[in-house]
């Protein structure tokens, strides 16, 4: 058996970046993190039960650490760095470090991702539509509290902005 | 390794001839982890996430049929779920919505656990597996498509493309145990189909024996003793014989998820709650 590399292309938050000199078995979350450069997903269950390297794959939030990374030529994928394009947090972001939802941090790419998602689909979700969005992003800090007060501001902002 | 991402089912039928050992890929929750722990290196992974007719379903008087690779999260709500809640209902006790975005009842179908939450339902709506090759489409009842654990009839030039059911009227539910409530793998769950098109009960057991187990004595029971072209009696005596009848039926192990003794407890339980929960 002879491992193949090869050479394909991802578009990754709107560019196109070429992956070189690769294990074609990589998952998506270490192409991202070691062939890209991106350290914004983290890894740390790699079996798709923490969520802290969920992205937006074809606009689904998915563990990255179970795309099979050459699988995902042609999609559109976006990450949390793609989510403040310009170094500014997005006020998910914003609300996250305002309500302290951020401890440790490390989960808190993978759940700004998700809120992201959830918030696109579902602009004033209940309570209970919040926690099962974010049932599949596991925070050991914070006990949630803080991530949802996070969650309910950005809604109530973003409606207000609308109104 | 090599990885082909076929854009058409042709392509990838064609593709699995030229690599007969390659590894079908769809939403990747459970190859990829066998990748990342280095427990699996398929020489060839053939990738189907990019075809488009696999993640397309229809559903219409002569029944309903879904592609391979329509995600989870699809059935659990909108049309699919309408016209099969009990798919809808083991749908949204699969994994996280991450797992239920990416998972797919081909992917279920393929990989054949016990456990897979997808499986009790088709057991139970007596649907067929359509599976293609060169040689044309072949289509299986799912009873004898799963054979063992991790087993099914698949021929090796085989791609699975779409489950079909039959249009059912009436109750159906699904209903599962595990060690907590959200992100879980299956301990025991319970599929119940009543469907007064054909006067009939269904049930069928997941994780609680090699392959998912009909409660063929406990359907046969039940059909000796109600009308089952009308809604089924509230009757509790008659719920819980019934259950006994289905827990019987269970072949559960001992293993480092939970016993069998509670395995086939829960069944019981399972089996009156969804026969209960049908006549109201």
């Amino acid at each position: 058996m002879t491992d193949t590399t090869s050479f394909y292309e991802l578009t990754v938050n709107g560019s196109h970046r070429e992956v070189r000199d690769s294990w074609i078995g990589e998952s998506l979350l270490y192409v991202l993190r070691e062939r890209l450069g991106l350290m914004g997903s983290k890894g740390a269950c790699e079996q798709g039960e923490c969520g802290s390297c969920t992205v937006l794959l074809d606009g689904d939030a998915v563990c990255s650490c179970l795309v099979l990374s050459a699988s995902a030529v042609g999609s559109n994928i976006v990450t949390v760095e793609g989510l403040a394009p310009n170094g500014e947090p997005s006020d998910v972001q914003r609300a996250f470090v305002d309500h302290g939802a951020v401890q440790c941090g490390f989960c808190t790419p993978g759940l700004i991702v998700a809120v992201h998602h959830l918030l696109e689909h579902n602009p004033d979700p209940s309570m209970i539509e919040v926690k099962e969005a974010l049932s599949g992003n596991i925070c050991r800090c914070t006990g949630y509290g803080r991530i949802f007060a996070a969650v309910e501001t950005v809604v109530a902002v973003r409606k207000g902005a609308g109104s | 390794m090599t990885v082909h991402v076929p854009t058409s089912l042709d392509e990838a039928v064609q593709l699995l001839v030229a690599n007969p050992t390659a590894r079908l890929l769809s939403g990747g929750t459970d190859t990829m982890v066998e990748v990342n722990f280095n427990r699996t290196k398929p020489e060839a992974v053939i990738a189907l996430r990019r075809i488009p007719s696999l993640r397309e379903y229809s559903i219409g008087p002569d029944g309903i049929v879904i592609g391979a690779g329509v995600p989870y999260a699809s059935m659990e709500t909108g049309p699919l779920a309408q016209a099969l809640p009990a798919l809808a209902a083991a749908a949204r006790t699969v994994g996280s919505p991450q797992i239920r975005a990416a998972g797919t009842l081909g992917g279920n179908l393929g990989t054949c656990s016990p456990a897979g939450d997808g499986l009790p339902v088709l057991s139970a709506l007596n649907a067929s597996i359509n599976l293609r090759s060169p040689r044309g489409t072949r289509t299986v009842p799912f009873a004898e498509f799963m054979t063992g654990v991790k087993r099914n009839s698949r021929a090796t030039d085989e791609i699975i493309e779409s489950v079909s059911v039959a249009p059912t009227t009436g109750f159906q539910d699904y209903a599962k145990v595990g060690v907590r409530n959200a992100m879980v793998i299956s301990v025991a769950s319970v599929c119940f189909v009543h469907d007064r098109n054909t006067s009939s009960v269904r049930v069928a057991l997941g994780a609680v024996g090699p392959t998912i187990i009909r409660a063929r004595e406990a359907e046969d029971w039940l059909a000796g003793r109600v009308d089952a072209s009308k809604q089924l009696p509230p009757d509790g005596a008659l719920a819980t014989e019934f259950a006994r009848l289905v827990a019987s039926a269970a072949r559960p192990i001992d293993d480092h998820r939970s016993t069998a003794a509670y395995r086939r407890h829960a069944i019981e339980v399972l089996a009156r709650r969804l026969y209960l929960r049908s006549t109201t």
